[in-house]
């Protein structure tokens, strides 16, 4: 069973196994740009991925007219 | 990953800072941080009156939230831009600023800029033709405007905004890119006040994007986590994706960048010609009063006048 990433409406699977960082960078998202949570709780990227976890990323870069 | 401090399992590690951190040290850390930061570049004081700029986003109320927490005088400034884009997105911010000051009993001056203006930001921009299809423009000309008058009006020491060091390192790349010396003479973390101008400071200027989301996450803070639904395709989010690829393979880059450009600028080893004069240049805007570079209406009053000139063209 793979690990899934959810990135707001986007879903990617990734084999278990590897770091959350390792798959962010796999799936072309920048690290710098998500935190990753696990069962609502913010999670370090250097984490292994287990068989079925579900790890909700939160997109943190804003812009526009200045980013205020 | 384990906390530096404690040794509990880490919520967030910066590697730029070689630093992990768990939750509870974390929410101490932001803070300590920020007041690091107030007292390197002498921002304000415990006996100054700090009006904040909020949105409703993670940079502003986190800074709120933290300037409260520091013992700071604080009051919030939101100003409504009209914006709908099919998710209500001025009036999801307004109800989470209102939240946010309620819960903590501190003061918020609202604005609606469709009242002051004569028409949102979206039709702003499109009645007067700026920004090329893009509101960004306009929308920054009225919340610099109108902060600036809210926060004289106030009485208040100094205003204070959200930007964040992927916020200020994004400016500069590019103003960089366009050697725009008169915009570089400006960046810095505070602005002085001048007459017609409050004194601004920046005080999450040190603090990654990333951090400040951890920061609002941690703490429980409800921001609005959608984007403004014209962000898309700005220039500067370009800019945050070439500099966040350099993070990634060279921790510590941004924060570089900009600290050196600060102290280059501190030290005069970046030369602007004209820039001091272009500064001192300001008139009174003959309508509003604040100041402005060319003799005359200042751009807001202008871009105001023009909206309802076209309003009664369209009415006729």
């Amino acid at each position: 069973m793979p690990a899934t990433l959810i990135l707001r409406e986007k879903q990617y699977e990734v084999r278990h196994g590897m770091t959350v960082r390792d798959a962010l960078l796999r799936l072309d998202i920048l690290p710098e740009t998500v935190l990753p949570t696990r069962q609502g709780e913010l999670i370090t990227d250097d984490v292994l991925l287990q068989d079925g976890d579900v790890i909700r990323l939160i997109a943190v870069i804003s812009g526009g007219a200045d980013g205020a | 990953m384990k906390c530096r401090k404690c040794g509990a399992t880490a919520a967030i590690n910066m590697r730029h800072h070689r630093l992990a951190l768990c939750a509870s040290h974390y929410l101490e850390w932001i803070p300590e941080q920020t007041q690091r930061t107030i007292e390197h570049y002498r921002m304000f004081s415990l006996s100054d009156q700090v009006l904040v700029a909020v949105s409703g986003g993670k940079d502003s109320l986190g800074l709120w939230d933290v300037l409260d927490r520091l013992g700071y005088q604080t009051a919030g400034v939101y100003i409504g831009l009209g914006i709908d884009g099919g998710v209500r997105y001025s009036d999801q911010s307004l109800a989470r600023c209102r939240a946010f000051a309620g819960a903590r009993r501190l003061k918020l001056h609202t604005v609606d800029v469709p009242t002051e203006l004569g028409a949102s930001i979206p039709e702003a921009a499109r009645l007067t033709h700026r920004g090329q299809q893009k509101p960004c423009s306009v929308c920054g000309l009225t919340k610099r405007h109108v902060m600036n008058r809210v926060a004289l009006e106030a009485g208040v020491d100094v205003l204070a905004t959200g930007h964040n060091l992927d916020d200020e390192v994004a400016v500069l790349f590019g103003n960089t890119l366009s050697w725009s010396t008169g915009y570089l003479a400006r960046q810095a973390p505070v602005l002085e006040a001048r007459p017609g101008f409050v004194r601004k400071v920046k005080p999450f200027c040190r603090l990654m994007e990333r951090e400040t989301a951890a920061y609002a996450v941690l703490r429980g803070i409800d921001y609005i986590y959608d984007e403004c639904p014209f962000a898309e395709g700005a220039t500067n989010l370009t800019h945050k994706d070439l500099l966040n690829r350099l993070e990634a393979d060279r921790p510590g880059a941004k924060l570089s960048f900009y600290l050196s450009f600060l102290r280059a600028r501190q030290t005069g080893a970046l030369l602007l010609p004209g820039a001091a004069e272009a500064e001192s240049d300001l008139h009174a805007c003959v309508t509003c009063g604040q100041p402005t570079t060319a003799p005359g209406e200042c751009t807001y009053c202008r871009t105001r006048r023009r909206i309802h000139e076209k309003r009664e063209q369209r009415s006729r």
